[in-house]
């Protein structure tokens, strides 16, 4: 099984250095791309159907081919790496960037030049401290070796790549909201059209690009998409990286075909349920991704067949919830989390999600009463797609629609017995 | 006053983006990580440096979370309650560390060792419990390990 992400990860998690990064065939894939025209770069990656890792799955190659090019478009154009890896449950950037910091510098270089990009910038969570010096680090070596900077390796092409440490917010992630910080106002979402991609930072055509999805990049070029098509177990291009965290017995991360079946990945990666419990439900990929259940481990972890099963696959990295382990206080906790980090931008979203948190908590202390329930349905459909200014307040509400769903009995019992019945 | 290795670190960073705005999160963050907090008094130093009004700094600064604009102690614990953490018991952790220290979240210890801060998902959620004391991240906590831990740091 091919691993192109993680086959350079230490085993003592240090970062690779970049003689072991370029022996193992690093930068091979930025030399192969100066030498085709840019479109052809972004036409392979379109080919490799590579998508989007941050969440939302959008194609990549598209994405790109938006971007206004030749001599008539506006400059300097941006390429943005969405580092700001903040979803509750995940933990696979943070992997990508300590362990292998060149590998996301030489993709980025690489989605830069296929868009014409003069200036990078990777949106860093400011909590990622150890990232920040492994990638500052790889920054200036890749500068004293010209994969940065003036005239990259003689081909004529320049492109300067700076960090950008963020002081947190869970917005931030939003691509629209990420520009605003990076401009360093406050992070709040904007209205699209115009979509970055035409008018982005500081008004100039802009890509944002989350880091696993851009250390896909380089490989795509140097293998070519065939092989990136290879790799996965169905439709979407390449390999995931999956994670499972939880009450397993192995919590962990993997890098799988994309594809690779939710049972598989819990049973034979993760080791399976601790002895003594059962398996109740999983959020698929992330804190704002809809409870997949039992009848739904046989499903291959790519985006569409996540769809089908009625959630998303989002960042791949799942939360295992186990029988001994309360489904309402879990939702609570998560409400909390999105009450907590909703920007306050749209009345919706912050009203919605802090009174949803506080029907929660009640019910959790046994206050609940009987037409909770009905408030709680209600504000899933009230905060659903349309009705806020971004996409939180309905993610936020994906984990509590699925759970009124799966683990309506739980809720009852709260109500009816006036006490979290996990609680002793 | 902001320090001449303040002005510095500000100077250097600003030559990466094309506005001065773009350096009132940066900035706040470097004054920060030599004081431990931002004060009032920071605030209108940064404004003059940069050529911002206090509002578009303190808007800023009460908009993220990392910025801190009251004192803090010499050491800062960020422990992790999101939903892995909580699954496998920070909850626990949390109290057991708020009775080892002396004091409850969002306090300081009476001789100014601690502050302790709740903190979103730190990207741990594999080795959960987690938290982070001044940027060293600890992993797989339970009661004897948080006391370990925090006797490190005097």
């Amino acid at each position: 099984m091919e691993r192109p992400l993680t086959k350079n990860f230490r085993p003592d998690k240090k970062a690779v250095s970049l003689a072991d990064y370029e022996r193992s065939g690093g930068y091979e894939g930025l030399r192969k791309a100066l030498r085709m025209a840019p479109a052809d770069v972004t036409e392979q990656v379109k080919r490799s159907k590579l998508r989007g890792r941050g969440g939302a799955g959008f194609p990549t190659g598209m994405k790109w081919s938006f971007v206004p090019m030749g001599k008539e478009a506006p400059h300097p154009k941006y390429l943005v790496a969405n580092a700001d890896e903040m979803e509750p449950g995940t933990f696979k950037d943070r992997a990508l960037m300590e362990r292998d910091p060149h590998q996301l510098i030489e993709g980025m270089i690489v989605a830069a030049y296929a868009i014409e990009a003069d200036i990078g910038y990777i949106f860093l969570r400011g909590e990622y401290e150890c990232s920040h010096e492994r990638l500052a680090r790889a920054i200036a070596e890749a500068h004293e070796r010209n994969y940065l900077g003036q005239n990259i390796l003689g081909s004529g092409y320049s492109f300067e790549l700076h960090l950008h440490a963020s002081a947190g917010r869970y917005i931030c992630g939003e691509e629209t909201a990420l520009l605003n910080a990076l401009e360093g106002k406050r992070a709040h979402p904007r209205t699209k059209p115009p979509f970055p991609q035409v008018s982005g930072l500081w008004g100039k055509p802009t890509i944002v690009q989350n880091v696993e999805t851009l250390c896909n990049v380089h490989h795509i070029v140097n293998h070519g998409p065939e092989w990136f098509l290879g790799l996965s177990l169905t439709e979407d291009g390449g390999t995931k990286l999956y994670g499972v965290s939880g009450k397993v017995k192995r919590p962990g991360l993997w890098e799988l075909p994309m594809g690779t079946p939710m049972r598989e990945i819990i049973d034979d990666y993760a080791g399976g349920m601790r002895d003594g419990l059962c398996f109740r439900g999983a959020l698929p990929g992330g804190a704002s991704t809809d409870f997949m259940v039992e009848e739904h481990l046989d499903t291959p972890m790519d985006y569409d067949h996540v769809q089908k099963a009625g959630s998303r696959l989002g960042t791949g990295t799942m939360v295992v919830l186990d029988d001994q382990t309360c489904p309402v206080g879990m939702v609570w906790n998560l409400e909390h989390f999105f009450a907590q980090e909703s920007c306050g931008w749209c009345t919706p979203c912050w009203s919605g999600l802090s009174w949803t948190e506080k029907i929660l908590l009640a019910m959790e202390e046994g206050k609940g009463s009987a037409n909770d329930l009905e408030t709680l349905k209600f504000q899933t459909m009230f905060l659903a797609p349309g009705n806020t200014f971004c996409a939180f307040a309905p993610g936020a509400v994906e984990p509590l629609q699925s759970a009124l769903k799966y683990f309506a009995d739980d809720f009852r019992r709260h109500i009816e017995e006036h006490r979290c019945p996990w609680r002793s | 006053m902001l320090t001449a290795e303040e002005r510095q670190e500000i100077a250097t960073k600003l030559a990466e983006y094309p506005t001065r705005q773009a350096m009132s999160i940066e900035s706040m963050l470097i004054v920060q990580r030599h004081r431990g907090w931002v004060s009032d008094e920071s605030l209108k130093d940064l404004s003059e440096l940069l050529g911002l009004s206090v509002a578009d700094f303190d808007g800023v600064a009460t908009f993220y979370n990392l910025i801190r604009r009251k004192p803090v102690g010499r050491h800062v614990a960020l422990i992790c309650d999101s939903v892995s953490c909580w699954i496998m018991g920070c909850d626990r952790m949390r109290d057991h560390l708020c009775s080892t220290l002396g004091t409850p979240m969002g306090g300081t210890t009476a001789d100014g060792r601690f502050t302790l801060l709740p903190i979103v998902c730190l990207g741990a959620c594999d080795h959960a419990p987690a938290m982070m004391i001044d940027g060293t991240l600890y992993e797989d906590l339970d009661e004897q390990r948080i006391e370990e831990v925090v006797a490190q740091y005097k």
